[in-house]
C-alpha cells in the first residue's frame, strides 16, 4: 500500500459501521409490518411495545439477507451465533435493551473492494450482525415534549462494522458506495437512504505516521454520501485543531448537524456506556446449517467481482472499466443488454462509461431511468462502426436521442433492462437513422463525389500540393482541412486521406 | 470486596432507581450481605464448564427456532395504547428527548 | 380413604368434572356457590380483583354447550383462577406491583388462553409476592395473603394467592408460576399440591417475566389427579415462546390412573427407585420436617418403592447462583417498566432521567428494587465474568448433578421448605429469606419438572411438604408417584380450621 496522504500532517483513520435495514416484510421479532410511512405506532405490535408478557421470535428472511451478505463479502458464516441483550434507557427502545449479537456474530470477516481514482482498495470487515432497529422521537410540535412513534422499532438491522482501514473521507464514502451498491444488489436492502435504509456511524481519528490510533469520535447516523464527505472533514480538522492547541480529543458520540456543517457531541447517553450484555435467555443460539448456507447460495444473483472478472476475461476490458460496469446490477444489466443488441464489448463500454454516465451524473439519475435504451445505444455504435456516423457525430445523435427519446416517458426503472422491447433492434436501427438523417450527420462515402472535390482542392493548391512533394507533411494536414472544409465536413475521413495519398502518389 | 456508597449510587442511576438516603444505606449492607455468599460460588473451579444459558441444553442440543418473513399482526393502537399514561396523536409522549 | 364431600366447595377437579358431565350440578351454580365463598373468605386475600358477572357469564356458556352437547373436555364449567402473573384480557394484570397498577392487557397469556379454549371459568386474579419476587407473599403491594392454616402465618410464595385459594377451598384448582419454587413452597406451606413441569413445557407468552430462563407456569390443586387435568390443558408447545419445545405432551390423567408395569393394587409403587438427595436432608431441614418427610418416603416404601441414597453435591451453591442469574435476568426484563408506553409514571419530574428514576423507585417495591440493583451490578461492566458466567457454569454443574443422580433413581424426594410456613413479619433479613428456598432452587436451575405433594403436619399444626423431582419430560413418573401416595394418606384431603 502506498503511504496514504496526509492531512496538515496527520494521518486520518476511519471505520464505519453500517446499518443497514433487511428488507423484510415483517420485523425481525414480530409479525408487524415494517413498511414505511404509516401514521404513529399503528405498525408497533405488542411485541414491538415490549407489552407485559410479550416475547421475541426470530425472522427467517433476516437471517437469510444476513447469510447473503456474509458470502457475497466473503466472511465466514457462524454455524452457531448468540442473540444478547444491549442495555440502556431510552424513550425509543421499548423493551429497556436492544436484541443484538455480541461475542458471536452472525457473519465474521469478510472484505468490501472498490476503486479510488483507478486504485483498487480494499476494506476488511470486523463482523456483521443481526439487531433490531429502535423507533423515532419527533420534537416538532410538541409542547416540551417529544413524541415517540414506535413503528421503526424491531425493524431488521445488519450492522456491517469494518475495520479502521480507511485514510480519507474519499476513501469512507467510496466504501460505503460499494457496500451500499452490494446491498442493493444483493436485494437484502432497499438502500433508500432518505427513509434511513442505510445508515453510516464513522468511527473517526487522526495521529502522526507510525504513532498509535488517535482516540476516536464516532460521528453518528450518516444517511447521505455527501453529509458523511463533510462530517469527516469537518471532524478531522476539529480533532487537529485540538491536538494542535495542545488539547485532548476526548472519546464521544457526535451528531453532525447538516445546516452548519459541523459536529457536536451529543448530550443524551451519557452513562450509557455500560451496556451489561448478556445472552437473551428468551433466545436460544441461532444455528446455522451448511445445507441453509448453500442454498441461499444457490438463490444468489452473479456477484459484481465474479461479473467483473468474466468482462474482463471474455470482453477483454481493463480491470478498472470493468469495475465501472458492475458498479450496479443495473449498470451491469445494461452493459450486457447493449453487447446482446450487437455492439462490441469495447465500444459499448466506452460509451457507457463516456456519454451515458456523462449524462446520468449530471442529471443525477441512475441507469434504470435512462432515456436511451441499450438496443437504442447498440444501433448508434453500429453506424459509427460501418461509418454511417462519425464519433463526433455519434455524440450528437446520442444527445438528440436522450432528448427526444419516444420512450424516455415510458421507461419503467428496471424494465427496459430485462425486455428488450419496446425496441426490436430494427426499431432502434430506424430510430438511430431517423437522427442521423434530420440532423445531416451521414458521412459522405462516395468515392466517385469525394475525387471530385479531391480534384478540385489539389487543382487549386498547387502550392501546398509541391511543399508536400518535397516532403512536408503539414501540407498534407492542410490539404485534408481543405477538403473536409469543401465536404462540409460530411467526408469520411480515412478515405479522404486514402484518397488524396494515391492521387499524390 | 465490599461495595461502597459510590457503587449504590452508580448502580442506581444505571438501573434508573432513585434511592432514599435510609433506602440507599439499607440496600449497602444487604448488598454486602449478599455478597458474602456468593464468594463461596466464585472460589469454585470451573474452568473448562461450558455456562448453561438455556436449561434444556443440559441434555440436547437447542436451536432457535424462527418464523417465516410474514405480516401476522393486526396492530390495533387504541388498544395498545389504553394504558399508556401520556399519549398525543398516536405519539407517546415524554419529556422533551435532548440529542 | 378419600371421603365423599359434603359442599360443592370440597369436591376436587376430578369429581366436579363427573358432577358437570351428569347434569349433577351446573357450573352457574358451582360458580355462584364459589363466588360467594370467595366474598366471604375475602379477608385471606388470595384474590386480587375479580368479575362475578362475566364469571357467570361464561358459567352459562358453559352450562349452555353442556346441554347442546358440545362441551369442551372435562375442565368445561371448572371454576378457577389465575395467579396475577398471567396477563388477561378479561381482567387488570399487574404482577401485585404498583407500577402495573390497573393494567389491561390486550391479550391472554397462551395458558390462560388454553384453559379458556378448555371451557374452566375464570373468576379472577390471584395474590403474589410482586412480580413473582418472594417466597411468602409479603412483598405484594396490595396485601400478604394469608395462611388458612394460621392466619398469623405467610401461606409462602410467590404463588401465595393460588396456594390459599385452593387450600381454603375458595376454589379447586389455580394456576402459578415457579422461579425458583413459586409453585412448590407455597403448596407445602398451606397443604395443597402443585406441579412445576419441564423448562418448556408450558409457553412463556404472557407470563409477566420475572427470569426468563427459570420461568415455568405450573398447576395448584387438591391432588396430583387434579393437577394432571389442569397440566394437560396448560401445556404445549407455542410458537409464540422460542424457548416452548416442540415435545409430545403425554396424557397426564391417564398416566396417574394407568398402574405402571408389574405392580399390584398394593403396591402401586413396586420397581419405582427414590433417590434421597443426602444434602437434603442436613442440618438445613427442620426436624418437624424431616419427621413428616421421612414417614412420607416409608409410606412410598411400603407401597414398593426402594429408597436409594444419591448425591446433589452443589445444593449449598444453588443459592448464590440463582440469586446471580435470577435478579440478572429480571433487572433486564423490568427495564420496560419505564413510564412511557403503560404502568406507573411519577406526578411530577424534571427531566426524562428524572421521570425514569421517580416512576421506577415509586413503581417498584424494596424486593424488586434489591433485585435490580444485584442483577444490575452482577452484569455490569467487570463484574460479568466473575458472577453472571461463573453462576451460569455452575448451573451446568448443577444440572450434571442431577444427571448422574437419575443414574440411580426414576424421582428424586426430599423437602420442599426446610421449615413449615413462618409467621407474618417474622423475617426483616431478605439474605436470611433466600437461604430457605434452598431445596427448590437445584431443579429450577437445572430446568427439572418438581411437584409438592402434602406428606403431614409439622410444628404448630402446619402442613409439610414433600418434593419429587422428576428428569427431563418426565412430569407423568411425578404425577404417577404422587397420586399413588394421595390414594394411600389423605393429608391432601385436610382442610384447615373454619374453612
Amino acid at each position: 500500500m502506498s503511504p496514504p496522504a496526509l492531512t496538515r500532517g496527520y494521518e486520518v483513520v476511519i471505520g464505519l459501521e453500517t446499518h443497514t435495514q433487511l428488507a423484510t416484510v415483517s420485523k425481525i421479532f414480530s409479525g408487524a409490518s415494517t413498511a414505511f410511512g404509516a401514521s404513529p405506532n399503528t405498525q408497533a405490535s405488542a411485541v414491538d411495545l415490549a407489552l407485559p408478557g410479550t416475547l421475541p421470535v426470530l425472522n427467517r428472511g433476516a437471517v437469510e439477507r444476513a447469510i447473503r451478505l456474509g458470502l457475497a463479502v466473503g466472511g465466514a458464516i457462524a454455524p452457531l451465533s448468540i442473540f444478547a441483550r444491549k442495555n440502556y434507557f431510552y424513550p425509543d427502545l421499548p423493551k429497556g435493551y436492544q436484541i443484538s449479537q455480541y461475542e458471536l456474530p452472525v457473519v465474521q470477516g469478510g472484505t468490501v473492494e472498490f476503486h479510488l481514482a483507478g486504485v483498487p482498495h480494499s476494506v476488511r470487515l470486523t463482523r456483521a450482525h443481526l439487531e433490531e432497529d429502535a423507533g423515532k422521537s419527533v420534537h416538532e410540535g410538541f409542547e416540551d415534549c417529544s413524541g415517540i412513534d414506535l413503528n421503526r422499532a424491531g425493524t431488521p438491522l445488519l450492522e456491517i462494522v469494518s475495520e479502521p482501514d480507511m485514510r480519507s473521507s474519499k476513501e469512507a464514502v467510496e466504501y460505503a458506495k460499494a457496500l451500499h451498491a452490494l446491498v442493493v444488489w444483493l436485494d437484502i436492502c432497499d438502500g433508500n437512504m432518505q427513509e434511513g435504509s442505510f445508515r453510516c456511524d464513522a468511527n473517526v481519528s487522526v495521529r502522526r505516521p507510525g504513532a498509535p490510533y488517535g482516540t476516536r469520535r464516532e460521528i453518528k447516523n450518516l444517511n447521505s454520501f455527501r453529509h458523511m464527505a463533510q462530517a469527516i472533514d469537518f471532524e478531522v480538522q476539529w480533532q487537529i485543531d485540538q491536538i494542535e492547541d495542545g488539547l485532548q480529543v476526548h472519546q464521544a458520540t457526535v451528531l453532525f448537524d447538516a445546516d452548519t456543517g459541523e459536529t457536536r457531541a451529543m448530550r443524551s447517553k451519557e452513562d450509557a456506556h455500560d451496556y451489561r450484555y448478556f445472552p437473551d435467555p428468551d433466545l436460544p443460539p441461532l444455528v446455522i446449517e451448511p445445507a441453509w448456507i448453500e442454498r441461499v447460495r444457490g438463490d444468489m444473483p452473479e456477484l459484481p467481482r465474479s461479473m467483473a472478472g468474466r468482462f474482463e476475461r471474455e470482453d477483454g476490458l481493463a480491470a478498472a472499466d470493468a469495475l465501472v460496469m458492475t458498479q450496479s446490477l443495473a449498470f451491469a444489466r445494461f452493459y450486457e443488454s447493449v453487447k446482446a443488441a450487437g455492439a462490441p464489448a469495447k465500444m459499448a463500454a466506452n460509451w457507457l462509461m463516456g456519454e451515458v454516465s456523462r449524462r446520468l451524473n449530471a442529471e443525477e439519475r441512475g441507469i434504470e431511468s435512462s432515456p436511451v435504451a441499450p438496443e437504442t445505444l447498440a444501433a448508434l455504435i453500429a453506424r459509427i462502426a460501418d461509418g454511417t456516423v462519425s464519433n463526433n457525430g455519434a455524440k450528437q445523435v446520442f444527445d438528440e436521442l436522450w432528448m427526444f427519446d419516444p420512450s424516455r416517458d415510458a421507461v419503467v426503472p428496471g424494465e427496459v433492462l430485462t425486455s428488450s422491447a419496446p425496441f426490436s433492434t430494427d426499431a432502434a436501427t430506424a430510430e438511430v437513422d431517423a437522427v442521423i438523417a434530420a440532423k445531416g450527420l451521414k458521412q459522405l462515402s462516395d468515392s466517385s463525389e469525394l475525387e471530385r472535390i479531391v480534384d478540385a482542392v489539389l487543382a487549386a493548391n498547387p502550392k501546398s500540393v509541391d511543399e508536400y512533394r518535397a516532403g512536408k507533411d503539414k501540407a498534407f494536414n492542410a490539404l485534408v482541412g481543405q477538403a473536409m472544409k469543401a465536404s462540409k465536413g460530411s467526408a469520411n475521413p480515412a478515405q479522404l486521406g486514402e484518397l488524396l495519398k494515391k492521387k499524390l502518389a | 470486596m465490599a461495595l461502597n456508597p459510590n457503587d449504590v449510587s452508580r448502580i442506581a442511576l444505571l438501573a434508573r432507581l432513585e434511592l432514599q438516603p435510609s433506602e440507599q444505606a439499607a440496600m449497602l449492607v444487604q448488598l454486602n450481605g449478599f455478597f458474602d455468599i456468593v464468594e463461596r460460588m466464585r472460589a469454585v473451579d470451573t474452568t473448562g464448564v461450558a455456562p448453561l444459558y438455556t436449561p434444556l441444553s443440559a441434555v440436547q442440543d437447542v436451536a432457535l427456532r424462527l418464523r417465516d418473513d410474514a405480516v401476522t399482526e393486526v396492530v390495533e393502537r387504541e388498544v395498545n395504547q389504553r394504558s399508556a399514561p401520556a399519549v398525543e396523536a398516536g405519539f407517546f409522549l415524554v419529556p422533551r428527548v435532548i440529542e | 380413604m378419600s371421603a365423599r364431600p359434603s359442599a360443592l366447595h370440597e369436591c376436587s377437579v376430578t369429581e366436579l368434572s363427573t358432577m358437570l358431565a351428569a347434569g349433577d350440578v351446573s357450573s352457574t351454580e358451582l360458580t355462584g356457590h364459589l363466588l360467594t365463598r370467595v366474598a366471604a373468605k375475602e379477608s385471606l386475600g388470595s384474590f386480587l380483583c375479580g368479575d362475578p358477572e362475566l364469571a357467570l357469564q361464561h358459567a352459562r356458556e358453559s352450562d349452555e354447550r353442556r346441554t347442546r352437547g358440545q362441551m369442551r373436555g372435562v375442565l368445561d364449567g371448572v371454576p378457577i383462577a389465575h395467579k396475577d402473573i398471567f396477563v388477561t384480557t378479561d381482567f387488570p394484570s399487574t404482577a401485585a406491583s404498583k407500577m402495573l397498577a390497573g393494567y389491561r392487557s390486550p391479550f391472554d397469556a397462551t395458558v390462560v388462553a388454553k384453559l379458556k379454549a378448555a371451557g374452566t371459568v375464570a373468576l379472577g386474579k390471584l395474590n403474589c409476592d410482586e412480580f413473582a419476587m418472594g417466597g411468602s407473599n409479603e412483598n405484594s403491594s396490595v396485601r400478604p395473603a394469608l395462611n388458612p392454616w394460621d392466619t398469623s402465618r405467610i401461606p409462602g410464595g410467590s404463588s401465595g394467592g393460588s396456594a390459599v385459594a385452593v387450600a381454603a377451598r375458595l376454589i379447586p384448582a389455580a394456576t402459578g408460576t415457579d422461579t425458583g419454587g413459586s409453585v412448590r413452597q407455597p403448596a407445602s406451606l398451606t397443604g395443597v399440591t402443585g406441579i412445576k413441569p419441564t423448562y418448556g413445557r408450558c409457553s412463556r407468552y404472557g407470563m409477566i417475566a420475572f427470569a426468563s430462563s427459570l420461568d415455568q407456569a405450573g398447576p395448584i390443586a387438591r391432588s396430583a389427579q387434579d393437577c394432571a387435568l389442569l397440566l394437560n390443558a396448560m401445556s404445549g408447545f407455542d410458537a409464540c415462546d422460542a424457548t416452548s419445545a416442540q415435545q409430545p405432551v403425554p396424557d397426564f390423567a391417564a398416566a396417574v390412573r394407568v398402574p405402571r408395569e408389574g405392580t399390584s393394587a398394593e403396591r402401586p409403587l413396586a420397581g419405582l427407585r427414590i433417590g434421597l438427595p443426602q444434602e437434603f436432608f442436613g442440618a438445613a431441614v427442620a426436624t418437624d420436617v424431616a419427621r413428616a418427610v421421612r414417614a412420607a418416603l416409608a409410606e412410598l416404601e411400603r407401597l414398593g418403592a426402594s429408597l436409594v441414597d444419591v448425591s446433589l453435591p452443589r445444593t449449598e451453591l444453588s443459592i448464590p447462583v440463582y440469586y446471580i442469574i435470577a435478579p440478572a435476568e429480571a433487572s433486564s426484563n423490568l427495564s420496560r417498566f419505564d413510564g412511557v408506553r403503560y404502568g406507573h409514571r411519577a406526578a411530577d419530574y424534571t427531566d426524562l432521567l428524572d421521570m425514569y428514576r421517580k416512576s421506577r423507585s415509586e413503581g417498584f417495591g424494596p424486593e424488586v428494587k434489591r433485585r435490580i440493583m444485584i442483577g444490575t451490578y452482577v452484569l455490569s461492566h467487570g463484574y460479568y465474568d466473575a458472577y453472571y458466567l461463573q453462576a451460569q457454569k455452575l448451573r451446568r454443574m448443577i444440572a450434571d448433578d442431577f444427571q448422574a443422580a437419575f443414574a440411580h433413581c426414576d424421582v428424586i424426594a426430599g423437602p420442599v421448605a426446610p421449615t413449615v410456613a413462618r409467621k407474618l413479619g417474622s423475617q426483616s433479613d431478605p439474605v436470611a429469606e433466600y437461604l430457605t428456598d434452598i431445596f427448590t432452587l437445584p431443579a429450577s436451575l437445572a430446568g427439572l419438572p418438581g411437584m409438592s405433594v402434602p406428606a403431614g403436619f409439622g410444628q404448630a399444626g402446619m402442613p409439610v411438604g414433600l418434593q419429587l423431582i422428576g428428569n427431563y419430560w418426565q412430569e407423568a413418573p411425578l404425577l404417577h408417584t404422587a397420586h399413588a401416595f394421595q390414594q394411600a394418606t389423605d393429608f391432601h384431603l385436610r382442610v384447615p380450621q373454619g374453612f
